[in-house]
């Protein structure tokens, strides 16, 4: 794997950033997603939503300027760019579940072949369960992108035939975003997008552990 | 004359009773009505069934509540948090039902209870361990599963201004969950930073009309803008 050139998580966030368009309204999820605001293209106008009231985040508040009223779905402080807008969770989740959100960025610990989401719980007995807003933004958003590494510390795929864990949607999974490879989740079966600079798709085939399809025509690498 | 201004927290949350389903407005810290939940716990009511989206964080404001054994069940849609230890604690000895519910759907059985309807067909958790057990009906080729709407006795909110009438302004996302709570439940006591004179908000930019408000007390300095400072 030492020509294999991966991409470290904000390379990822990177290129999840290019592939949202201007005037998109977007959600980012909890956890790695969350990086993706910091790599969005300069200059491209994107509206960032978050579940618990706020449509049009600005970047991260200078230290010490933080304001425990004026914080996103991570609970973190945030800032509020000019045109932004506050509202309640009945409304936030009419924007999602309603079809008003263009593409919510997701984390997971497996996607399925046909596009099911597990991101919610592992399914150990002793887990304390939280599922948060992924539910709706799973059947709600146009788009869900997931973005994850692509195998797990054990070596295995996070992409399988089928998920393990408990779902948290059905077929919901438009696009996946790994440190090997971009691939689409289609009615034909999953679809190569791009892979990384020295990962042949033989190669990323058989990391995945099922044999994967290139788009054609061949998309551009990153 | 109608004033639906209380002098004291005492007096705001006198008659809340055992057993009671109380909605307790907030995400985290922002919006959670601390000195409302202060002053429910010195008023002793217990047995309570609590509806928030979280289940407290550290050891003040819901977790207090948690902590001093006054609840039986809590409604809520992310309880793990790094610092929910109380609840964690007492859901791990059993001692606390949880009841899990997706947050969007939280907000709607909310919004539900305050409009008058009676159930709602909702696509989220189709398919996953939410929706087992529950009715399903597919409209126009799309999956939906039913959900009942969440009634309170009471609802502790924050919000950030109010007139003797009740009308209400609230504080950037500290607002969340107070419009829907505050629709949802019998009776709604409001804690705010500040209160004004009978016309001085604008009723263009009146959040929460009073119709859906019973009690409001004055808090001066909120906890949440306190650590912010």
């Amino acid at each position: 794997m030492t020509s294999i050139r991966k991409r470290d998580r904000k390379q990822i966030a990177g290129r999840v950033a290019l592939d949202i368009p201007e005037g998109a309204y977007v959600n980012l999820g909890i956890g790695l997603p969350t990086l993706v605001a910091g790599q969005l293209p300069k200059g491209r106008e994107i509206i960032l939503h978050s579940e618990n009231g706020v449509l049009g985040i600005g970047p991260p508040p200078a230290p010490g300027a933080e304001d425990g009223d004026l914080i996103d779905a991570g609970k973190s402080p945030v800032t509020l760019l000019e045109g932004g807008a506050f509202f309640h969770h009945a409304d936030s989740f009419s924007m999602i579940r309603g079809r008003h959100i263009d593409i919510c960025v997701l984390g997971a610990f497996q996607v399925s072949a046909t596009g099911d989401l597990a991101n919610w719980h592992t399914g150990a007995a002793d887990a304390i369960p939280a599922v948060g807003g992924a539910m709706d933004l799973a059947v709600g958003a146009k788009q869900v992108f997931v973005m994850m590494e692509h195998l797990t510390k054990g070596g295995e795929s996070k992409i399988v035939e089928r998920c393990s864990y408990p779902l948290t949607g059905v077929g919901c999974v438009t696009r996946i975003y790994t440190d090997l490879a971009v691939i689409d989740v289609t009615p034909q079966g999953l679809r190569v997008v791009d892979r990384v600079e020295g990962l042949s798709l033989e190669e990323l085939s058989r990391l995945t552990g099922m044999a994967l399809v290139e788009h054609a025509p061949a998309a551009h690498a990153a | 004359m109608i004033n639906k201004i209380v002098e004291t927290l005492e007096q705001a949350v006198a008659g809340i009773a055992d057993g009671a389903t109380v909605m307790i407005g907030g995400f985290g810290n922002a919006g959670m009505p601390s000195e409302l939940i202060d002053a429910l716990i010195a008023q002793g009511a217990g047995n309570l069934t609590i509806v928030n989206n979280n289940a407290g964080n550290g050891d003040t404001g819901l977790a207090a509540l948690l902590k001093a054994k006054r609840v039986r069940k809590i409604i809520c849609s992310f309880p793990r948090q790094t610092d929910s230890w109380h609840f964690d604690a007492l859901y791990r000895s059993g001692e606390l039902e949880l009841e899990l519910v997706p947050q969007g759907t939280l907000a709607e059985r909310i919004r539900a209870a305050g409009a008058g309807i009676g159930a709602f067909y909702t696509p989220t958790a189709v398919g996953t361990r939410l929706a087992e057990g529950k009715e399903a009906r597919r409209f126009d080729g799309r999956d939906y599963v039913l959900e009942l709407p969440i009634h309170a006795d009471v609802a502790l909110i924050k919000a950030l201004r109010a007139d003797r009438w009740g009308n209400l302004v609230y504080r950037m996302t500290a607002r969340n969950f107070g419009p829907i709570m505050a629709s949802a439940a019998r009776c709604t006591i409001v804690q705010v930073q500040e209160t004004v004179a009978l016309g001085a908000l604008d009723p263009e930019t009146v959040v929460t009309p009073g119709i859906f408000v019973q009690r409001v007390v004055r808090v001066a300095a909120p906890a949440a803008l306190e650590r912010a400072a």
